[in-house]
């Protein structure tokens, strides 16, 4: 087999999704720079022992699949002859006495990627974003909750962390991680969003893909203790206004955050769908705010300082702020805005031929829950309501599908919010009407619409 | 009766996240009383618009100099120009009405002691919380010196930095969002 025509498993399921490639067009998925970043991925997958065989059969069956996924251009292809393949012929592998189970081999595709957009110089104070585009439902597997760390990743004995609150208070306290999981636990659904999410991409296009420009954001059912709990045992003072939180990483991470917050919605944060946080996210303890930014969810969170002013800190002046008009800055713009994204199809995908497909994408805000989501095909000039999938939750990610019969023509698709505020998710060119879009801009919830050429390929068009 | 003011309890806490953590919450808590001293080795934090919290001691900005070129070079550069790591350090105190606005120490901090507090819990980032305080002084007048905001011969303490007027002192606005105004328009859109 030619070194052009091996795929990796991430085309492959491209492939079965959207349609069999013709020899050219895999070759020219592969040139693509993403594309060949994935590569090697099937390399991997080959030492882990997943031969050729597979990816020969994988390009046979392709045709077949895409016939009987019957959502394809391609009605007239013909289904091969089934034959029963060897794991129906065998015991599968024994079951371990104990074990942590994994992803199936096939789907080493399905990680989190680092920006291949704005590079840093190091990789301890970076970010990797989580690949929304394969995300089945609306709950991110922790392996691939995107990451944001200032200092790499704290590596914490939970039985040595402490947290300690302190500051205007009648009675400061320490607590151990077993102090802090004696209190009735509560588990609460949200997303959560980097306000960097969308970077790098307000005036022309440089990501390729959805994952790196709105991988920033991921959604788990958050399991912890409600902050007030813990603020009403040490006692407040009457001055308190604002409350400090402070990472126990190398960065020591701490952000400033109002009263009514924290006292409100804020939760201490342990676990993350249905098991302890994993290391990356913060274990063995954060804070959460839902609805806010990631950055104000303190990781590996050690204290908490209660005053009655804001610190002012370098992560809420000089980063985390917004550029506004007549060179100032926007401070402690935590809440996420409504916003959504059609993550299928997405940047770098391809159609094959026009047909029936399922627009699939996600709608969020921090202001309540999703009301409505619209999908234009037309470039927008019209939009129609999608299909809001329930369960709707308050600050959570909701998905949506809509059905769309593509007629073959170039175009641009996109997605458009409405919270249960009333809040439109606005288009760039609105925003920009109110801020000023320069240098490290944060808070990016603006409408983002993909391109499809006449050739099915599908690419960031915005702006 | 007391079974539906029960029904009427629950409805009430599946509607409102708020009831229902009031409901759980335990009678007394599970903390450990602990004292200022206990704690002190923890309590870093500075509250840089007035200052307080910055502890005594002092440096120079030639000492500064010093242990920059020590300990600060390898990942920002000689100087503070830009390294291997990071940036250029300085400068740029008139680029916030450019179209190109430089952030840095200098030209983003509104109230210096956030220089302070940064390099001494985050810097330097392979050795964090190792300087002593009178390091971070010497460092935060060097690193200001470089833009001009403080003489080369200065001293730099708790005051001297408290007492220090940025150039984007009110360069920050609250947040007054939502600021953009759309409309949920349906059809003949554009
Ligand atoms: C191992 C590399 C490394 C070393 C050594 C290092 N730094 Fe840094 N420094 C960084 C990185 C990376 C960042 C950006 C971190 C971020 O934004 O999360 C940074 C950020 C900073 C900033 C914030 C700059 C700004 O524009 O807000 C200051 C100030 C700083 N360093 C001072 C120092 C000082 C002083 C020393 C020496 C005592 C030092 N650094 C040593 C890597 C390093």
């Amino acid at each position: 087999m030619s070194r052009k025509t091996k795929l990796s498993q991430y085309d492959k399921n491209m492939i079965d999704v959207l349609a069999e490639p013709t020899r050219e067009e895999a070759s020219a998925l592969l040139k693509h720079k993403t594309y060949a970043k994935e590569e090697r991925l099937y390399e991997d997958m080959s030492e882990l022992g997943r031969g050729r065989r597979r990816f020969m059969s994988g390009i046979a069956a392709a045709g077949a699949a895409a016939a009987a996924a019957g959502t394809l251009g391609s009605a007239s292809a013909k289904a091969e002859k089934l034959s029963v393949p060897e794991w129906s012929k065998s015991m599968g592998r024994p079951i371990d006495p104990k074990v942590y189970g994994l992803p199936s081999k096939y789907e080493g595709h399905y990680k989190r990627n680092r920006t291949d957009v704005y590079v840093n110089k190091q990789n301890f104070s970076d970010w990797s974003m989580t690949p929304i585009q394969h995300q089945k439902g609306i709950v991110t597997p922790n392996g691939v909750i995107f990451e944001r760390h200032h200092a790499g990743i704290a590596d914490i004995d939970p039985d040595k962390h402490r947290l300690v609150i302190h500051g205007m208070v009648k009675r400061p306290m320490v607590y151990t991680m077993d102090a802090l999981m004696r209190y009735p636990s509560v588990s609460r659904f949200h997303f959560l969003e980097c306000s960097g999410n969308g970077l790098t991409d307000w005036l022309k296009p440089l990501s390729k893909t959805v994952q790196q420009t709105h991988g920033l954001l991921s959604c788990s059912q958050w399991t912890g203790i409600p902050i007030s709990w813990l603020l009403d045992e040490v006692g407040m003072s009457k001055d308190a206004k604002w409350i400090l939180f402070e990472g126990a990483d190398g960065s020591g991470h701490a952000r400033s955050i109002p009263i009514s917050k924290a006292m409100g919605e804020g939760m201490l944060v342990f676990g993350s769908g249905g098991e302890m946080l994993r290391p990356e996210n913060g274990y063995p303890l954060r804070a959460f705010f839902p609805g806010w930014e990631g950055n104000t969810c303190v990781k590996w969170l050690r204290r908490i300082k209660v005053s009655d002013k804001p610190w002012h800190l370098r992560s809420e002046t000089a980063r985390y702020t917004d550029p506004m008009p007549g060179g100032k800055w926007r401070q402690f713009s935590m809440e996420m805005e409504c916003k959504s994204v059609i993550a299928n199809p997405s940047g770098g995908m391809q159609l094959k031929g026009p047909g029936d497909y399922t627009i699939q994408g996600f709608a969020w805000s921090g202001r309540g829950s999703i009301k409505a989501v619209d999908v234009t095909t037309d470039g927008g000039k019209t939009w129609r309501a999608a299909e809001v999938e329930g369960p709707v939750m308050d600050k959570c990610m909701t998905q949506f599908r809509y059905n769309w019969k593509w007629d073959g023509a170039p175009t641009k698709i996109a997605s458009r919010a409405v919270d249960s505020t009333g809040y439109v998710q606005p288009t760039v060119e609105d925003l920009k009407k109110a801020r000023y879009i320069a240098g490290f801009v944060q808070h990016h919830n603006g409408i983002f619409p993909w391109s499809v050429s006449a050739n099915g390929e599908v690419k960031n068009a915005i702006a | 009766m007391q079974s539906l003011k029960l029904a009427v309890i629950a409805a009430i806490a599946i509607g409102f996240g708020g009831s229902a953590q009031a409901d759980l919450k335990p009678s007394s808590g599970f903390g450990k009383p602990i004292t200022q001293a206990e704690l002190s080795a923890w309590d870093i934090d500075i509250s840089t618009s007035d200052g307080v919290g910055l502890p005594s001691g002092s440096g120079t900005v030639a000492q500064g100099a010093k242990i920059f070129a020590e300990k600060c070079a390898t990942c920002h550069g000689e100087g503070a120009k830009g390294g291997t790591q990071f940036g250029q350090m300085f400068g740029g105190l008139d680029s916030m009405t450019t179209p190109k606005r430089k952030l840095n120490p200098s030209s983003m901090f509104p109230y210096a002691p956030i220089l302070f507090d940064y390099t001494k819990r985050a810097m330097p980032m392979d050795a964090p919380q190792s300087l002593t305080n009178n390091e971070v002084y010497a460092l935060s007048g060097y690193i200001y010196s470089l833009s001009g905001l403080v003489p080369k011969n200065a001293t730099i303490d708790a005051k001297y930095l408290s007492n220090m007027k940025m150039p984007n002192r009110n360069g920050f606005i609250s947040d007054d969002r939502p600021d953009a105004k759309a409309v949920r328009c349906l059809s003949k859109c554009n």
